[in-house]
């Protein structure tokens, strides 16, 4: 068997486990947020914070306990690192640095989990464990209880409450994403990643003399990071480090991890709305990119084109023996799509063009599937605008499942869409600007600017992926990418938050024979090509600089 | 406006509350159940696959080493101990993400784009050291057949294995510098050759550290 067809077979085999899990785990999601019962452990837990969660909560409430808990997270983060040199189990390892100390607690609070440091020779057992690894869990649930209130907009009528963001925060963390992750932990501990408390010690080698490893408790960081679409290493290699992913089946496994939450969560918009149709829409659409956009990647890498990988013979720079190309780019493109930057393999080494796939993956606003939450919202905002397009055509006021889209709705949607792409392009504008940033490229010429956008489009996007040439800990890019991902977050948040109010409050309309029938292969259609058309358009004069040039050059 | 004060306030002490007592589930509770049940069940694999030769552990069989001659007076980086089956380069690893040199507290890629310089270089000068360093008499290494694992360092800079091809044209010089026989040698890295799991799943490989401990057994008892 060639090494293609291995790949394409590996692409089936993930595609296959996914639909197994897509009706029951989609199912499961909408109970845990609709269901008025709650779990003894989360009446404890409740009771810690001082909550009701029966308080139903309007989008400005919903949206203070969002910022609130997010606000809380980023100091605790904060404080964590720059306490670390006194903190027990820290491994020797000192004080983080006020700057990249910042952007850390920025990065992981906002499931972009972008990394300055090198995990190896940074972080201790505490940090990484009761720091990180919570915000692994925490983060991805605040984005689903997002996309959740959003879902709740469309569901509900003649009613501004969204639900109690507490109770989904819990239930969340709780029902959802722990079981989830102690499963897929200990299965990555039987196929060979670490997980102890060892620290720092020497090991033997075959040559004589001995090597120093740091051990910790990477599993357990390991699963959530994939599952909750996070992508923070416990190491600098990150999910090309053996020890975080052992085995040809072990990233396989770590693929559908990070794809399993976002494709389900549309089987859960189905439900809740009362329509599973439409969900199946939303996941064509999804489905379609995603397949898309990795068999693109796949052609790609395999005909490795550039000077380099033409005189090695393959491109497998910066790629695992055990994964090949095959694998590696079926990873590529689920993590950048995903929202989650976890890499098992170096996205800088890629094929000009396959470095811009990756971009354009994250151009594209994560929502194919998206990150955990944040992909369904992000896809609903752009159903909307498909929607009004669709209304403009004909001359009928806009309506999707059963909410009119008035002049209120498309422009909260139309801001949203406006936020990442301003953040990514000015500020990777500035950074091309000024003298110093510059000085951090690894590599010239157009390669150079797009580690530049890669980095501006991974932070804004939160997706945390990096084309890693790019010496990101100076005081420039830790404050800037930091504001990237705070901005690129919670601003588009405070939208969807305050569309879903709007649409709460709502009568529904009933369906006539000239409704748009959303749940119709038409309008996938219509959506994949709008989602590209927008993305198209806002970003081809930077990617024309960068991985186009690169990639029509070689 | 000291009512809002009191009122934010409040709420970031419900999200510092909610913090801690997630921070309790899912960063105490959690690893530490994880760690209990793995540690129980998969000890050797949670600690790292160390494997052992002469009853002596030598490194985990999941990263990669250096098999290097003695660093010589004014040398920068040693030369390879051909008598052993050698891995991925180890040169070529950049300075920005570090040259691992396969030590493992520091892991890494070059991050090298395909028209870098330096890169084309590296290639260039790792192909040409394989070619020569594996031509032995009676035994000539096409540059064709150089696979291309065997001239690009990984992305974790602890790649534990290289491709079947790669072995395969090790086997000449190792049977030579050992004093073993060529088919002795080849069915050494036949054994060690893992397929692709089910038949699908990843590349077929050759774990580096597990064939020459295999070898160090077979010089010794030979």
């Amino acid at each position: 068997m060639g090494p293609v067809l291995a790949g394409v077979l590996q692409l089936l085999a993930l595609i296959a486990a996914l639909a197994l899990c897509y009706v029951p785990l989609g199912n499961y999601m909408a109970k845990v947020y609709t269901s008025d019962k709650h779990w003894r452990v989360e009446k404890w837990i409740y009771k810690g914070i001082g909550a009701n969660p029966d308080t139903e909560m309007r989008w400005p409430a919903y949206l203070r306990g969002v910022l609130a808990f997010s606000a809380a997270g980023i100091l605790f983060l904060y404080l964590l690192q720059r306490l670390q040199g006194v903190l027990p189990g820290s491994l020797g390892f000192q004080a983080i640095d006020p700057d990249q100390a910042f952007n850390t607690a920025v990065s992981f609070v906002t499931n972009t989990n972008w990394q300055s440091y090198y995990g190896e020779q940074a972080m201790g057992h505490v940090v990484q464990t009761a720091g990180l690894a919570v915000q692994n869990f925490v983060s991805a649930a605040v984005g689903i209880a997002v996309a959740v209130a959003l879902v709740r907009g469309f569901a509900r009528s003649r009613t501004g409450d969204l639900g109690n963001f507490w109770a989904d925060l819990v239930r969340g963390t709780i029902r959802i994403l722990v079981p989830l992750a102690a499963v897929a932990a200990i299965v990555l501990v039987a196929l060979g990643a670490i997980q102890n408390f060892s620290g720092i010690h020497e090991v033997g080698q075959f040559m004589g003399g001995s090597q120093q490893w740091n051990g910790g408790a990477v599993a357990s960081q390991e699963a959530i990071k994939e599952l909750g679409t996070n992508g923070g290493g416990y190491f600098n290699a990150n999910s090309a480090h053996p020890f975080e992913n052992p085995t040809p089946f072990s990233n396989l496994l770590e693929i559908f991890l990070l794809l399993l939450i976002p494709l389900a969560l549309t089987r859960t918009f189905g439900v809740m709305v009362g329509s599973v149709k439409q969900g199946y829409a939303i996941l064509a659409t999804m489905g379609t990119i995603w397949l898309g956009f990795t068999a693109l990647m796949m052609w790609t890498e395999f005909a490795h084109h550039g000077p380099a990988f033409q005189i090695a013979g393959g491109a497998m720079e910066g790629k695992e023996v055990r994964f090949g190309v095959g694998g590696s780019s079926i990873f590529a493109v689920a993590t950048t799509l995903t929202s989650t930057g976890a890499v098992d393999s170096f996205h800088s080494s890629f094929t000009g063009l396959g470095g811009g796939i990756t971009m354009l993956s994250m151009m594209l606003g994560e929502i194919a599937p998206g990150g955990t939450g944040s992909g369904l919202y992000g896809i609903l905002i752009l159903a909307i605008i498909a929607v009004f397009i669709a209304g403009l055509m004909v001359g009928r006021t806009p309506e999707y499942l059963g909410k009119k889209i008035g002049s209120r709705e498309i422009k909260l949607a139309a801001i949203y869409i406006l936020i990442t792409p301003a953040l990514v392009l000015v500020f990777t504008a500035f950074a091309m600007a000024l003298p110093t940033p510059g000085n951090s490229m690894t590599n010239s010429g157009a390669h150079g600017f797009s580690e530049i956008l890669y980095a501006y489009t991974s932070a804004a996007n939160n997706n945390g992926s990096a084309f890693a040439g790019l010496n990101a800990d100076t005081q420039w890019f830790n404050t800037t990418l930091g504001l990237a991902m705070l901005f690129g977050r919670f601003l588009p948040m405070v939208f969807v938050l305050a569309l879903a109010g709007s649409l709460a409050e709502q009568k529904p309309v009933p369906v006539t024979a000239g409704t748009l029938r959303t749940e119709k292969p038409l309008f996938t259609g219509l959506l994949v090509g709008a989602i590209l058309i927008i993305t198209g358009l806002t970003y081809f004069p930077a990617l024309a600089l960068g991985p186009l040039a690169e990639g029509l050059a070689s | 406006m000291n009512n809002s004060v009191s009122t934010t306030a409040r709420l970031l002490g419900a999200g510092l509350r909610a913090l801690l007592v997630l921070t309790l589930v899912t960063g105490v509770i959690y690893p530490l159940v994880v760690t209990g049940i793995t540690q129980g069940l998969f000890n050797n694999k949670a600690n790292g696959s160390e494997i052992k030769a002469d009853g002596k552990v030598v490194g985990s069989s999941l990263i990669g080493q250096a098999y290097n001659l003695p660093l010589k007076k004014g040398q920068e980086t040693p030369d390879p101990d051909l008598k052993w089956f050698q891995g991925r380069p180890q040169n070529g690893l950049g300075s920005n993400s570090v040259n691992t040199q396969y030590k493992l507290i520091l892991s890494g890629a070059t991050n090298r784009s395909g028209d870098n310089a330096d890169l084309i270089k590296w290639v260039k000068d790792a192909k040409a050291a394989v070619v020569k360093d594996n031509s032995v008499a009676g035994y000539t290494v096409k540059p064709s057949d150089v696979p291309a694992d065997a001239v690009t360092s990984s992305g974790s800079g602890l790649d534990p294995d290289i491709s079947p091809q790669y072995a395969d044209i090790q086997v000449h010089r190792v049977a030579d510098k050992n004093g073993l026989s060529v088919a002795q040698v080849e069915k050494l890295v036949k054994d060690h050759t893992t397929s692709r799991t089910l038949g699908f799943i990843g590349e077929p490989r050759v774990n580096v550290l597990e064939l020459n401990i295999a070898l160090k057994g077979l010089v010794t008892k030979g």
